[in-house]
């Protein structure tokens, strides 16, 4: 069971992390408009690459 | 791990948007039509064409855009460019739309975050706890548990505590209050069996999933609500009440609140008067908003002008002589308050529930308290069951039920064209079995139409009629303004007959005819019947109430003629004409005593008084701002096709509501003899709260 003094923390660390980037995403803005978000998928990015790649 | 800051505090202000922020005026618009990604690019790619707009961003879930301008640039160019690709858009008032940002709902998903990161950390545990753990490492556990799991409810519990003390202190009992006391209870044993290793269960998991749930739902609801307020706002915020003042020979532009009586006002066609005064030149207005009457009306240069009414064919000057709060307008808003009195009385199924709820659960517990007392005189074994009962029958999937069918459909019939300002709209529409409906700006769109004329004829009929200020003339010249008139010699005037001249060489009249005005155009005779152009979908609206069973009837200040006309055409058998907006009001009135539960669908002010009375009223979006705040909700779409898919939907939508109670009870009635018993676990109570949760919600969510 000496195993749980590396599993806890690591758990604990990693629900930590977790937390974390999800109040950095909340601060962001990234919860604003959910529903534009999700048509923005469909857009062509703003500056579109050479036609050759294409 | 993370810095010191409260994940709650508003967010500062991202680096980019400082940055534009700094570099221009921002400007928002509201963009009622838009819906998809299309519409996204197009807007944004029209708006970065426009010289001197520096950045936009469309937020299609609130259907606006924030744009940084050049300093000072306004939004007309911004509003030319989007009306000429197509899109249809409105200024938006900053001072009564609050920038986007929204705290509450903010905090709310960082106490979920809090909440559900918790929950999962101290639910890994406790399964190890759950499936045979030894007593050093459960005890262990326990500690780490307790942990994660009291400062996370610290935080993320606030608002059941803070909302049941305030019950508390008021002398009342609210839903938040079995909540908070269960929440409360489970720490405090829980700790005190960490501590003392006294062998009982520990609720540390249960507690922050209770929390973690009841926020998910605390949080549906705001953002319903939230939508429907910024959505109120937003509507009070389409027409700016700005006015044009002339101040000598300068104009400038001032809020309708700060007229002065004398002020003179410069108004131009189609624009609508702000305050009650005289008319320095004749006039043709459209007096519909007021009286319900299609004709327009000439006034000729003195005339009183009431403030509401809409400038049709030539701009002109008005004197004020009342006030923006003293004039028509407000008056009408009088009836409107007494009729909205009644309104707030109406209690949602989910204040019904809850009410039921509190004392059934404080009873339940303290029942259980006493019996496990008395029967086994073990203080400690009783707490431990009562905490039990109490977490077991938290209202997770009750607190859930509502929310999540009320976010759902509201969402859906958003994206319908139909926009609900009231929390407990959805339900009373559920309950409606007859509707009313406003003749014209309703079943109608605005002018009246000449109808039967082609483009040659039209533009003869425009270069007469232009000729004469009779006020037939001016009304067809209104009517035609979208025509381009044709060239008509040799005009003359003769009173009493009306206008003629000569047009490609022929002679060519309007004046008096046999049955009302005519036009000749050498031998051909064309009527000239004013008739009503009906809104798109009027007719199908009123096919899809009357075979889906409800009554419908149709109220209008005009003529009896005119209105059973255009019954007939739409096939309305009821017809209540002439009616005065106190008629109105009187009428829906006179419904609601006999039982019937009415919608009411209006948009001028001789409305607002039936609106606010009305079991649930609807206006569509050309409406009048006081008609629009009066009404339950706004029909966005210029379709009125949706009314009758509304009224479906919120049918379907208390149907879910009732199910999702229904679903919540039934684990209830499950879960409680257990816990009475004694028998519940941590592991089932973890079990049924997710379970029943899980349930509510897919059942809200599922088509």
């Amino acid at each position: 069971m000496n195993i749980l003094v590396v599993l806890i923390p690591v758990s604990v660390f990693l629900g930590a992390v977790g937390l974390a980037a999800c109040i950095w995403t909340l601060r962001h803005g990234q919860y604003e408009d959910l529903e534009g978000d999700a048509a923005r998928i469909l857009l062509e990015d703003d500056a579109p690459e050479d036609d050759a790649n294409a | 791990m993370m810095t010191v800051v409260c994940p709650a505090c508003p967010p500062m202000p991202m680096a980019h948007d400082t940055a534009h922020d700094a570099a221009g005026d921002v400007v928002h618009l509201s963009l009622p039509g838009i819906h998809c990604a299309a519409c996204i690019g197009g807007v944004e790619g029209t708006l970065g064409a426009v010289p001197g707009v520096r950045a936009a961003r469309v937020n299609l879930g609130r259907r606006r855009v924030r744009i940084v301008t050049a300093p000072d640039l306004g939004a007309a160019p911004a509003l030319a460019a989007l009306e000429a690709a197509g899109y249809e858009a409105h200024e938006l008032d900053d001072t009564v739309q609050t920038g986007g940002s929204d705290d509450i709902g903010r905090t709310l998903l960082a106490r979920i975050a809090v909440a559900g990161f918790a929950m999962m950390n101290v639910m890994a545990l406790s399964v190890a706890v759950w499936s045979g753990a030894t007593a050093t490492t459960e005890a262990l556990f326990h500690w780490i548990s307790a942990a994660i799991a009291l400062p996370a409810l610290a935080f993320a519990a606030v608002p059941f505590f803070s909302s049941a003390a305030a019950a508390l202190r008021a002398g009342r009992v609210n839903m938040d209050v079995p909540i908070a006391l269960a929440i409360a209870l489970a720490c405090v044993t829980s700790l005190h069996e960490t501590i003392y290793s006294a062998g009982a269960d520990t609720w540390f998991d249960a507690a922050l999933s209770l929390t973690f749930f009841l926020l998910a739902g605390r949080y549906l609801d705001h953002r319903a609500r939230a939508v429907a307020r910024s959505a109120a706002a937003e509507l009070t915020a389409l027409e700016v009440p700005r006015a044009t003042l002339l101040d000598g020979t300068a104009r400038r532009t001032v809020a309708v609140a700060d007229i002065a009586v004398g002020d003179r006002i410069a108004l131009s066609v189609g624009a609508r008067v702000p305050v009650d005064g005289t008319a320095e030149s004749a006039a043709l207005l459209d007096r519909s908003a007021l009286s319900g009457e299609s004709v327009p009306v000439a006034i000729a240069a003195g005339d009183a002008v009431c403030a509401g009414e809409a400038v049709l064919d030539a701009p002109f000057v008005l004197q004020a002589t009342a006030r923006a709060q003293d004039s028509t307008l407000r008056r009408l808003a009088a009836l409107v308050e007494i009729a909205e009195t009644g309104r707030h009385r109406y209690s949602g199924i989910a204040d019904r529930a809850a009410r039921l709820y509190a004392p059934i659960v404080h009873t339940l517990a303290a029942l259980t308290f006493g019996g496990w007392w008395l029967a086994t005189g073990d203080v400690h074994r009783a707490v431990g069951i009562a905490t039990a009962v109490l977490i077991i029958t938290c209202p997770c999937a009750l607190g859930l039920a509502v929310p999540a069918v009320t976010a759902s459909i509201t969402g859906r019939l958003f994206r319908m064209g139909v926009l609900l300002k009231s929390d407990s709209a959805l339900e009373r529409l559920a309950d409606v079995d007859c509707v009313l409906l406003d003749k014209t700006g309703t079943l109608t769109e605005g002018t009246p139409r000449l109808t039967g004329l082609d483009d040659a004829a039209a533009g003869v009929a425009l270069a007469l009629a232009r000729a004469s200020s009779h006020p037939v003339s001016r009304a067809i010249a209104a009517a035609l303004a979208d025509h381009d008139p044709a060239e008509v010699t040799d005009i003359r005037e003769t009173t009493g007959t009306g206008v003629s001249g000569r047009w490609q060489g022929g002679a060519v009249s309007l004046g008096r005819g046999a049955d009302g005005t005519e036009l000749v155009l050498g031998q051909a005779r064309f009527p000239l019947e004013m008739t009503e152009s009906l809104r798109p979908g009027a007719a199908d609206m009123v096919a899809a109430l009357l075979r889906d069973g409800f009554e419908v009837r149709m109220l209008t200040g005009d003529r009896p003629g005119a209105a059973q006309a255009l019954a007939q055409r739409l096939g309305i058998d009821l017809v209540h004409a002439g009616m005065r907006p106190e008629d109105k009001a009187a009428l829906v009135a006179e419904l609601g005593a006999e039982g019937r539960h009415v919608l009411m669908i209006g948009d001028g002010l001789n409305d607002t008084a039936a609106l606010a009375s009305a079991h649930v009223s609807l206006a569509p979006a050309s409406a009048l701002d006081a008609a629009r705040v009066a009404a339950d909700g706004v029909i966005l779409a210029s379709d009125l096709g949706t009314v009758a898919q509304t009224l479906r939907t919120s049918r379907r939508a208390l149907r879910r509501i009732r199910q999702n109670l229904g679903l919540a009870a039934a684990y209830n009635a499950v879960a409680i003899p257990i816990a009475l018993a004694g028998f519940a676990t941590p592991l089932a109570a973890a079990l049924a709260m997710s379970l029943s949760s899980v349930t509510v919600v897919a059942n809200a969510v599922r088509r």
